[in-house]
C-alpha cells in the first residue's frame, strides 16, 4: 500500500480534470490526478472535436466564450499544436421551424456577446456551393472551431508533468470519504491518497463519485455516433450541422471527413464499450449524401462512439458539492464538454482557490435536481435511442 | 428474408469452411444464406480463375480443389448464395451488407451466424516494402490465380510460411521466369518440427514433395535469412540485400512477395460477440470457441478465421460448426460423425502447430528494424515513431494508445496489414510481451463502405 498526500486530488484525467489541474497548478496549487487508465482515455480522447459555440444553452455562453479565448491561445499554453482551428460553424436549416429557431437564437445570443450571421439560400450557395439546394437558411458563427481530441489531453499531460502535477495512471479510485478537514481516497491498485480538497471530474463515471457523498444524480450514459472517411481533397472549411443535429460534417486539413449523427446510442460504462449500430450508420450515410451530395462515393473507413454522461436537462453538473465542503464536481457534460474544458478548468480553479469566478456557472448546480425538474421527454426521445434514457 | 422455411442461418465466407458448413445444413434440410465478397466461390486457396480467361492452372487441377468446387456446385441451387457481397458489420442479430460496393439499406436478420471469414497475409515489414513491385504473398497468388499474371519476371518470395513454397511452385508451374525463396527460419527448425507436422501425414508428404519439386526446377532456396531490405530504383524494386547466416548477399529482382503466414480475419467475430485471446502458437489474437466452434450465443466460427489450419481443416471445422448449430437448434445429429470430423480436424491443427514452428514469425527481428522503415502504409507511420510513443507510455500499455498518438493503423486498412507488426515493434521497444499490448479494437465497417447517392432529388 502506497500512501500519498496532496493539496487537491482530482478523480479523472479527462479534459476536465487535466485542464482544471493545469489552471490550479499554474497558480501554485499542489495537485494530483488519479486516472483509471491514461489521460484522455475516454470521451475526451474520442470525441468529434467540434468547438461549436452557437446553439448552446444561452446561460452557458459566458463559459463557452471564455473557453474559446483559451483555445485560441492553446498552442502557446500547451507548447504544441493540438489542431485547434477557427473554422467557423454553420447551422443549416432545411425547414421553416429550423429557420425560425436559428433566427431566434441569433437575436438572443447577441445579449451574451455572440454575433452570428443569418444567411439566405443565395449567400449559402455563393460561399459553399457544395451544400445541397434544400438548405433554406443558415446561421454562420465565424469564431467556432474544431480541435483534434486525440492530441489535447496527451499534450496537457506533458505540460502537467512540467508543472509538477502528479498524474497517477492505471489507478481506479474505488472510494473516497471525508477524513478530518480533508479527504481520503483508495484505489483498486492499493494506493491511499489524502487531500485537503477533492475534485470529481469522473466524466460518465462522475455520478458514482457523487453517490459516495450522498448526492445521487439522475445521470445516464450514452454514446454519440461518429464515423470517418478516407482522406479526400480539402474542400470544406466550416463544420456543417443540420439544425436538429441529425447530422454534423466537418473536414480536417489532412482530408478526412468526420461525421456525427443522431440519435445517440447505448454505451456500456462497465465494459467500456460503445459501438455504432449498423442501422444508424445507414441512416447517417444517407443524411451525408443528402446535404453534401459530392461526398457520395467516398469511403467510410471507421465508425466509433464513446462513453458520455448525460443529465436529463442536457447540461452538465458544475460547482461545489451540496453535501460536502471541499468537494467540487464537474461531470456529465452531456455531449458538448470538449469545447468547454479549458474554460471549465479556469472557472473551477477560481472557485476552488478564490471562492468566486467572474464567469457564471450557477445554472449547473448539482442540487438543481432536488426540486422537481420538468424534463422534456419528447426532446429526449429524439436525442437518444430507445432504452438509453434511464428514468 | 429468403430462409422462410426454417431458422435463418447466415454463413459468411464461401471458402472451404463456409462451403463445408453449408453442405451440412443443406443435408439437414435447411437453406442457409452464404455470403462472400468475392466474385466466385472457393475462398482464398481454392480461388477460381476468371472463367472468361480460359486459364488452366495446376492448382485448379488438384483433387482437393475439384472436390470443394464439386460440393459447392451440388449445393448452389439449394442455398441463397450471394457473391460480391461484403458483410461490413453485425449487431443485434442482423448482418449489414454492401452489394458490389453499394450499402444495402437494411440489415439481414438471422437466428444463427456462422463466420468462416478466413485469413489474409501476416506481414513483417522490411525496409523498402512500400516500393512498387512489392506484393503480399497472398496478393501475388491472387493475381496469378485470378488473372493468370505474374508480379514480375524475377520474383523473390520472402518471409516464412508453407505458402511461400506453394506460391513459388504455382509461379513456376504457370511459367514464371526466375523464382527465389528467402526463408527467415533456419532449416534446422523445419527438421525439428517434422514430427509434429506428421500428425497429418499428408501435410508432411505434400511439403516434402513440394520442396523436392522446387529443387528439381532449379529454384534457389535460402533459409535463415535476416536483415532483408528491398532496394529500389526510381521507386521500383531493383533487388534485395540480406544476410544468409553471417554472409551478406544481394540479388537482382523486379518483384518481391512477402508473407509470414496467415492472420485470421477476426473483426466480424469480435463485433458479433466473440472474445479474443492471444495465441502464442500463431502469434496473434484469435477468437475463443468451444471444441465445436461455438463463440457466443448463436455464433459459430470455423476455418482460418478462427484458427489457422489450412483448407482441409477449414472444411472439417465448417462441418463441425454447422453440426453444433444444428444441435443447438434441437435437431438430431450423428454424434459419431461429429467425433470423426473433430478428430480429423484436430490432426490437421496439431500438424499446423508444427508448421508454425517450422515457419516462424520473426519476433526478434522487429527490434532491429531501422527506425525509418514504414510500418503503416495507409498513414505512412514509421517504426521509429511507433517506438518513441511506445516507450513513453506510462500506466497502461495499449496498442490502441500507440495508434491514437501515431496514427499507425488508423487508415484505410484499419491495421489489418500493419497491426501485428506494430504490436511487435511497440512490445520490443517496451521490452514487454506482445500480448501485453492488447490488440487493435475493431469497429465497423470491417472494410470500407461507400457513402450512397443522395436520395433527395436535386432542385
Ligand atoms: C463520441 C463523442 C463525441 C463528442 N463530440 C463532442 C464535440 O464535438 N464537441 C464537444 O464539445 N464535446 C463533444 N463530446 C463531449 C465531450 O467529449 C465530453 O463532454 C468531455 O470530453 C468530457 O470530459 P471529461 O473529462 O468530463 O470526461 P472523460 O474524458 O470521460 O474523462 C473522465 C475520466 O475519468 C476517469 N475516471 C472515471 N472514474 C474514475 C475513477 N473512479 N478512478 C479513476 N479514474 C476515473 C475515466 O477513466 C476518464 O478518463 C463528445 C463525446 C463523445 C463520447
Ligand atoms: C491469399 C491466400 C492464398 C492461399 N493459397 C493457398 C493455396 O494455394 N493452397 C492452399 O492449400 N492454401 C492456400 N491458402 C490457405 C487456404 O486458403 C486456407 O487455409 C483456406 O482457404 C481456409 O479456408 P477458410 O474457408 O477458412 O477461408 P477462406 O478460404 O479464406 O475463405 C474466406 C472467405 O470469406 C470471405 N470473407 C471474409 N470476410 C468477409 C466479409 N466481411 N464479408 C464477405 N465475405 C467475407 C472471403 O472473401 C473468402 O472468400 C491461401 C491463403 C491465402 C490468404
Amino acid at each position: 500500500m502506497t500512501s500519498r498526500r496532496t493539496e487537491i486530488a482530482i478523480i479523472g484525467g479527462g479534459a476536465m480534470g487535466a485542464w482544471t489541474a493545469f489552471h490550479l497548478a499554474r497558480r501554485g496549487a499542489r495537485v494530483m490526478i488519479v486516472e483509471r487508465s491514461f489521460p484522455g482515455a475516454q470521451a475526451s480522447g474520442v470525441n468529434y472535436g467540434s468547438m461549436r459555440i452557437q446553439g448552446r444553452f444561452l446561460p452557458q455562453l459566458p463559459l463557452s466564450l471564455r473557453a474559446q479565448r483559451i483555445w485560441e491561445e492553446s498552442e502557446r499554453l500547451l507548447g504544441t499544436d493540438v489542431e485547434f482551428r477557427r473554422t467557423g460553424h454553420l447551422h443549416v436549416a432545411v425547414d421553416a421551424a429550423q429557420q425560425a429557431k436559428i433566427e431566434r437564437y441569433a437575436a438572443d445570443a447577441l445579449a451574451y456577446g455572440l454575433g452570428v450571421e443569418i444567411l439566405a439560400p443565395a449567400a449559402i450557395r455563393r460561399r459553399w456551393p457544395w451544400i445541397a439546394p434544400h438548405a433554406i437558411a443558415a446561421s454562420w458563427s465565424a469564431i467556432d472551431g474544431a480541435v483534434n481530441p486525440r492530441l489535447v489531453v496527451p499534450a496537457l499531460a506533458a505540460r502537467l508533468a512540467a508543472l509538477d502535477v502528479a498524474v497517477l495512471q492505471g489507478r481506479r479510485v474505488t472510494g473516497a470519504e471525508r477524513l478530518g478537514a480533508g479527504f481520503r481516497l483508495e484505489t483498486a491498485e492499493g494506493d491511499v491518497i489524502e487531500a485537503d480538497m477533492l475534485v470529481n471530474t469522473g466524466g460518465a463515471w462522475g455520478a458514482d463519485v457523487a453517490a459516495w457523498f450522498a448526492e445521487p444524480v439522475p445521470m445516464f450514459v450514452a454514446g454519440p455516433s461518429e464515423m470517418v472517411t478516407e482522406p479526400l481533397p480539402y474542400f470544406m472549411q466550416p463544420t456543417l450541422q443540420i439544425v436538429d443535429g441529425s447530422i454534423v460534417i466537418r473536414q480536417v486539413e489532412r482530408g478526412n471527413v468526420i461525421i456525427a449523427g443522431h440519435p445517440r446510442g447505448p454505451a456500456d460504462a462497465l465494459k467500456m464499450r460503445a459501438r455504432m449500430p449498423g442501422a444508424k450508420t445507414l441512416t447517417n450515410l444517407q443524411r451525408v449524401a443528402d446535404i453534401i451530395p459530392c461526398l457520395s462515393g467516398a469511403s467510410i473507413i471507421r465508425s466509433w462512439s464513446g462513453i458520455e454522461g448525460y443529465m436529463p436537462d442536457m447540461i452538465p453538473i458544475i460547482g461545489p458539492s451540496a453535501t460536502t465542503p471541499g468537494l467540487w464536481h464537474a461531470f456529465a457534460f452531456s455531449g458538448h464538454g470538449m469545447q468547454l474544458c479549458p474554460g471549465l478548468g479556469a472557472v473551477l480553479s477560481e472557485l476552488i482557490l478564490d471562492g468566486r469566478s467572474e464567469t457564471p456557472v450557477g445554472a449547473f448546480a448539482i442540487d438543481r435536481f432536488r426540486q422537481t425538474q420538468t424534463v422534456d421527454e419528447d426532446y429526449l426521445r429524439q436525442e437518444f435511442d430507445a432504452g438509453v434514457v434511464k428514468a | 428474408m429468403s430462409h422462410m422455411d426454417g431458422p435463418g442461418i447466415v454463413i459468411v465466407g464461401a471458402g472451404p469452411a463456409g462451403i463445408g458448413a453449408a453442405d451440412v445444413l443443406v443435408r439437414a434440410g435447411l437453406r442457409p444464406v452464404l455470403i462472400d465478397e468475392g466474385r466466385r466461390p472457393g475462398g482464398q486457396g481454392y480461388r477460381k480463375s476468371d472463367p472468361t480467361l480460359g486459364l488452366s492452372l495446376g492448382y485448379a487441377r488438384a483433387a482437393n480443389y475439384k472436390r470443394i468446387h464439386a460440393v459447392f456446385t451440388a449445393l448452389e441451387t439449394q442455398i441463397d448464395y450471394r457473391p460480391e457481397t461484403l458483410v461490413w458489420s453485425v449487431d443485434g442479430r442482423a448482418a449489414y451488407l454492401a452489394e458490389r460496393g453499394a450499402v444495402v439499406d437494411a440489415g439481414l436478420s438471422y437466428d444463427r451466424l456462422i463466420l468462416a471469414t478466413g485469413a489474409t497475409d501476416k506481414i513483417a515489414p522490411v525496409p523498402g516494402w512500400t516500393l512498387t513491385g512489392v506484393y503480399t504473398l497472398g496478393g501475388a497468388q491472387v493475381i496469378l490465380k485470378d488473372q493468370g499474371c505474374s508480379i514480375g519476371r524475377k520474383v523473390v518470395f520472402y518471409g516464412s510460411s508453407p505458402l511461400l513454397y506453394l506460391a513459388a511452385a504455382q509461379y513456376i508451374e504457370a511459367g514464371a521466369g526466375k523464382v527465389t525463396i528467402l526463408d527467415t527460419t533456419p532449416f534446422a527448425r523445419k527438421a525439428a518440427a517434422s514430427l509434429k507436422i506428421a500428425r497429418a501425414p499428408s501435410v508432411l508428404c505434400n511439403g516434402v514433395a513440394l520442396l523436392a519439386g522446387l529443387k528439381a526446377r532449379g529454384v534457389t532456396i535460402v533459409s535463415g535469412v535476416s536483415g532483408l531490405r528491398i532496394d529500389g530504383e526510381d521507386g521500383r524494386v531493383a533487388g534485395v540485400s540480406f544476410q544468409a547466416g553471417r554472409r551478406p548477399m544481394r540479388l537482382d529482382c523486379d518483384a518481391v512477395a512477402i508473407g509470414h503466414g496467415l492472420r485470421a480475419e477476426t473483426q466480424l467475430a469480435e463485433l458479433a460477440g466473440a472474445e479474443l485471446a492471444y495465441d502464442a502458437t500463431f502469434d496473434q489474437w484469435l477468437p475463443r470457441t468451444d471444441a465445436d466452434g461455438r463463440a457466443a450465443d448463436g455464433l459459430y466460427l470455423a476455418g482460418d478465421g478462427a484458427r489457422i489450419g489450412g483448407a482441409a481443416a477449414a472444411e472439417l471445422a465448417g462441418r463441425v460448426a454447422a453440426m453444433a448449430c444444428l444441435a443447438d437448434l434441437g435437431r438430431s445429429i450423428d454424434k459419431a460423425e461429429l467425433i470423426r470430423l473433430r478428430t480429423r480436424r484436430d490432426a490437421y491443427h496439431a500438424s499446423q502447430e508444427g508448421l508454425a514452428q517450422a515457419f516462424a514469425w520473426p519476433r526478434h527481428a522487429f527490434a532491429d528494424l531501422p527506425d525509418e522503415t514504414v510500418l503503416c502504409r495507409c498513414e505512412n507511420v514509421t517504426a521509429g515513431a511507433v517506438r518513441a510513443v511506445a516507450r513513453s507510455l506510462e500506466g497502461v500499455s495499449d496498442i490502441n494508445r500507440v495508434k491514437a498518438l501515431t496514427r499507425c493503423g488508423m487508415g484505410r486498412c484499419q491495421a489489418r496489414m500493419c497491426g501485428l507488426a506494430a504490436v511487435e515493434v511497440a512490445a520490443a521497444a517496451r521490452q514487454e510481451a506482445a500480448e501485453a499490448l492488447t490488440y487493435y479494437r475493431p469497429q465497423p465497417p470491417v472494410k470500407p463502405i461507400f457513402i450512397p447517392e443522395p436520395a433527395l432529388s436535386e432542385v
